[in-house]
């Protein structure tokens, strides 16, 4: 009887792991670029990251008793590893990475009931935790030094750098964030426009990515053309990457014009930290976002407002991580609030009058 | 002409080139026919012929029983050999009563009653002979005709859509039909025209059916009337509710009917039966099927008469290319699984289609990923991730409130899921369940009323008998005390 | 440290002493919901449970004796009101291999003895004496009152054939989803 089967009996083709597949795709840019901008130290983070979640998701799979195989080719938990490695300091030492891993894949998703359950984004939750717990580690960030140039790294620097704990000519490579610095010298009374003199601030150079910060984060063009490219699969919607952008770009246009002197342009907050990675991969995760089109835009303006808040008054230079955490614990509210309305009824439920 | 859009709907591949350039080919008479009492919804029909009796072909049967019921016909001359219960076009494989006939091979027609002019035929003696013809719908959903005019009758219909969408892949019936039945389709146009008076009439064809639209548009020249209409191909076009409101921009209500909002919509298929049922008398006795799916060896369009096995019409279409991994009765996205190929073809059978493996592409289930592709695709506005995950945890009542009776059942949701969740069959079995349970609570309070009478009659006789002992003690005391008096 | 440990000890007695003072004083009653539930039975004193009537089922159920499921007659839709009603889980499993039945008159046997009408808790089966009597299958709940008293075994129960309208798709496997 297991042809006993209800239509539809054709499919379309998208599965699973071919969602996976193609926003790994889309990562691959700026990932290739973050690489290449950051040396070896930033190629072990990567693999060492990606092999502690699948690892973490096996032994997980394993010890509640489920299927493995299916589960760990269905590519999420490397999706999840690899979206933990785009947000690390690119130098940061092995244990970040094993942590990350960890915590992403046991606390973030195992512990909900695996892929679809749970409440958080996985990789957010594992940034958001590193932060607090390691604020020094997670904080140490360092000028571009591509691969191959004269001060890089060799392979077995890298080794030292990743598994020593050792920085050679820590003067020379690091640097505080562009988002941290400014957050210091404001509160040191110093003025928008002279603290981002001082820090070399260029746009260019925000926008193509050839700055210090995390591994991923720092080209805005590269991730922007991995979200068109998920947006032309379909694999994502419009929705939350344009409202997430947008709401940020709304509040740093009012307030830098208020007052340019304590306020960031718009530039600033678009180009700068984890915001565009954000808007285009991790706020659009499925599975903590909201269902409806209007969910999705309340979701990513919260995202948004809240990423600004936190990035101008609040204690973290970085609010992103924080602002898709608080809004995906509002998803299911939104989802309650936001039901697409039926054919044939009102909002309400009630079905709707004839009208000839 | 202004159309509107609905919301969701996919585009699943058409697959409609295998067949859309073959003309129609009539099977020729099987020996054996099996015609089903039920054909249509609502109430069985009842026979009327006796086991052995010669019929002829178009001869009544079964009569409808009840206000939404349908007869059926002989469908070629012949002997009644059986009477009795033959396995139904239907995944479950549940026998069905069934009239079996044997065929003489004359194919004689029974004399036809036939009008002069239809078109000097009072709407309601339309009606009657659409109803007596045993018309349903024939795009799949099988409601009597005669039924669905006599509603539309009392309700003032201003807009006549004729169905031509045919949304589902694989099914070329209706273009068939519309470019090679074209004078019987405008024809049974005008005889629901008679009967309803509507303002406008659309024949209403999805894009992806240029030949057709061209052909039609040529038939109704002559009628101002009668406008075709191209409507973009997006499944499921073809559902009435969601035709309507392309056309005319109007949803129908949740506990209404298209006649209430003034649109009455028949499949082109259903207005050509009107046609042969209205101008020539005769009965509904045959249908185009479409034989397709990649296991069969030539798919074609074939006029088969109702009661022909499934086996014989693949058999006349060259048989199976390889053995299909499951074949189905309708198109694809709705069609239901068939337990054998010897069960008949019916009145809604729109098409036999035998899917390879490869055309079916069955993978394991895998969680829900809350991806929302359902949400999107639902035609209807409901959240299918939400009925299911209910449903599978036991909450019917959850389901209801995210929609589950207002889903068509159309499988958008099931066709874009990306982690393959069966999330229809879910749908049916909750929408089955909850009858089931409707009709045991039915049951359960009848008996309680039934318990309720009965103690009532056994306390009755219970206190007439002490009331008639208490009598008879009083007439004794009574007796006794006038003799010791 | 030591008023913090004192302060926090008070503090916990205090309030444990009030909550469970509030949970004697603002008692609710429990309703008289054997009265309820023997209401949702199908009162036709079938026996079928083991019990002499429903009421003493009733009875059985709530004072968790008997299990919900305990009613063929009242089947799936009881067992499930049952569980919403006393908030208990509901193990369907255990109506699983309780098939509904009707009860059916052998017409070559039936003698017109008229017992089984008399002990037909439903009125489901007419007849007259030394008639063939006939079961309404509408009314019949299946309890089997009447082949217990049917001298020539010309009453039986029959399992509810299975049509089309009655005819139920299964739950979907939930595969890998579940596990």
């Amino acid at each position: 009887m297991s042809n006993l089967v209800s239509g539809p009996h054709t499919h379309a083709r998208p599965t699973v792991p071919w969602i996976m597949g193609q926003v790994m795709l889309a990562l691959v840019p700026t990932t290739l670029f973050g690489i290449y901008l950051f040396g070896f130290p930033a190629l072990n983070l990567f693999v060492l990251t990606i092999l502690t979640a699948v690892f973490a998701e096996a032994a997980g799979l394993a010890m509640m008793g489920r299927p493995v195989r299916p589960f760990l080719f269905d590519g999420s938990a490397i999706l999840t590893g690899w979206l933990v490695a785009l947000t690390l300091p690119p130098w940061a030492p092995w244990w970040i990475a094993v942590m990350g891993g960890l915590f992403s894949i046991v606390i973030g998703k195992q512990v909900f009931g695996g892929i679809g359950q749970n409440v958080f984004n996985p990789a957010m939750l594992a940034r958001v935790m590193l932060l607090v717990a390691f604020p020094l580690q997670m904080t140490t960030w360092i000028n571009p030094i591509p691969m191959f140039s004269a001060n890089a790294p060799s392979f077995m620097d890298s080794l030292a750098i990743t598994f020593g704990g050792t920085i050679p000519h820590l003067d020379a490579v690091s640097s505080a964030s562009l988002l941290g610095n400014l957050k210091t010298e404001l509160t040191l009374g110093h003025k928008v426009p002279e603290i981002l003199i001082h820090s070399h601030y260029s746009i260019w150079e925000a926008f193509n990515g050839w700055t210090s910060g995390s591994l991923g984060e720092t080209s805005a063009l590269l991730i922007l053309l991995g979200g068109l490219y998920l947006l032309f699969r379909k694999i994502i919607t419009w929705h939350i990457p344009v409202s997430m952008l947008g709401s940020a770009f709304v509040w740093a246009l009012v307030f830098n014009l208020i007052n340019p002197d304590r306020y960031e342009g718009v530039d600033f907050h678009l180009l700068n930290g984890g915001m565009i990675l954000t808007a285009f991969f991790i706020a659009t995760d499925y599975v903590t976002s909201p269902a409806t089109p209007v969910g999705k835009i309340i979701f990513g303006i919260g995202c948004g407002t809240i990423a600004y808040v936190i990035r101008t008054w609040g204690a973290f230079p970085e609010g992103v991580g924080f602002a898709v955490l608080i809004m995906n614990a509002l998803s299911p509210l939104i989802d309650h609030y936001t039901r697409p309305r039926i054919y044939g009824r009102l909002r309400s439920g009630a079905p709707i009058e004839a009208s000839k | 002409m202004k159309l509107f859009h609905f919301r969701g709907g996919v585009h699943p591949e058409a697959n409609k080139h295998h067949t859309a350039h073959k003309t129609i080919r009539v099977m020729p008479m099987p020996k054996m026919l099996y015609v089903p009492l039920q054909q249509h919804v609502g109430a069985a029909a009842e026979p009327q012929v006796e086991i052995g009796q010669h019929v002829l072909k178009g001869q009544l049967l079964a009569h409808s029983q009840g206000n939404i019921s349908a007869p059926v016909h002989a469908p070629t001359s012949g002997t009644v050999v059986a009477i009795g219960e033959f396995s139904a076009p239907h995944p479950s494989g549940l026998p069905v009563r069934t009239i079996t006939i044997e065929a003489d091979g004359e194919d004689r027609w029974i004399e036809c009653n036939t009008p002069a002019d239809p078109f000097e035929l009072d709407p309601a003696e339309i009606s009657t002979r659409v109803g007596a013809a045993g018309v349903v719908g024939m795009g799949g959903a099988t409601f009597p005709a005669a039924v669905k005019l006599r509603l539309g009758m009392r309700s003032d219909i201003h807009t006549f859509i004729v169905n031509g969408g045919e949304c589902e892949p694989y099914l070329t019936c209706d273009d068939r039909l519309m470019r090679e039945r074209s004078i019987e389709l405008i024809d049974g146009i005008r005889i629901v025209m008679r009967a309803l008076q509507p303002k406008n009439t659309y024949i209403a064809i999805e894009d992806n059916k240029p030949e057709a639209i061209a052909i039609l548009t040529e038939a109704c020249q002559p009628y101002d009337n009668i406008t075709v209409v191209p409507v973009p191909a997006q499944y499921p076009m073809g559902s009435a509710q969601h035709m309507i409101t392309t056309i005319t921009g109007v949803e129908v209500p949740a506990d209404g009917r298209s006649a209430d909002v003034g649109v009455l919509v028949h499949n082109v298929g259903t207005v050509v039966a009107i046609h042969k049922a209205v101008r020539h008398g005769q009965a509904l006795i045959s249908r185009i099927v479409t034989v397709g799916g990649g296991a069969m060896t030539e798919p074609q369009n074939v006029e088969v008469p109702i009661g022909a096995l499934l086996s014989d019409v693949i058999e006349f279409c060259g048989g199976f290319k390889e053995k299909p991994a499951r074949l189905v009765m309708g198109g694809p996205m709705m069609g239901l699984v068939m337990p054998s190929l010897d069960v008949p073809v019916v009145k809604g059978t729109s098409g036999i289609i035998g899917l390879t493996l490869d055309e079916i592409t069955p993978k394991p289930t895998m969680p829900c990923i809350r991806c929302a592709s359902c949400v999107d695709a639902c035609p209807s506005g409901l959240v299918p991730l939400e009925m299911a995950s209910n449903i599978r945890s036991g909450e019917l009542e959850g389901a209801i409130k995210f929609g589950l009776v207002d889903c068509i059942a159309c499988g958008c949701c099931a066709y874009v899921c990306p982690s393959q969740i069966p999330l229809v069959q879910y749908f049916n079995y909750a929408k089955d369940e909850l009858a089931a349970q409707q009709r045991a609570k039915h049951k359960a309070e009848e008996t309680r009323k039934l318990v309720e009478t009965r103690k009532q009659r056994l306390d009755a006789e219970i206190a007439a008998r002490a009331a008639a002992a208490a009598a008879r003690k009083a007439a004794k005391a009574q007796k006794a005390s006038e003799a010791s008096a | 440290m030591f008023a913090a440990v004192v302060s926090l000890t008070v503090l916990g007695i205090s309030l444990g002493f009030g909550l469970g003072y509030a949970a004697r004083i603002l008692k609710v009653e429990v309703s008289p919901i054997i009265e309820e539930v023997s209401a949702m039975m199908p009162g036709s004193q079938c026996g079928q449970c083991g019990y002499p009537g429903c009421r003493p089922a009733a009875e059985a159920i709530v004072r968790g004796d008997a299990p919900i499921t305990i009613c063929p007659p009242g089947g799936r839709a009881l067992a499930e009101d049952l569980a919403s009603k006393l908030g208990v889980a509901v193990n369907l499993s255990d109506l699983a291999d309780h098939v509904p039945m009707l009860a059916r008159v052998n017409e070559a046997t039936c003698i017109g003895c008229t017992r089984c009408f008399k002990s037909c808790p439903t009125d489901a089966i007419v007849g007259a004496p030394k008639q063939l009597h006939l079961v309404i299958q509408d009314a019949c709940t299946g309890c089997g009152a009447c082949v217990d008293v049917c001298p020539t075994e010309c009453l039986q129960l029959h399992p509810i054939k299975e049509t089309l309208r009655t005819w139920k798709w299964t739950k979907p496997e939930a595969g890998l989803a579940a596990a």
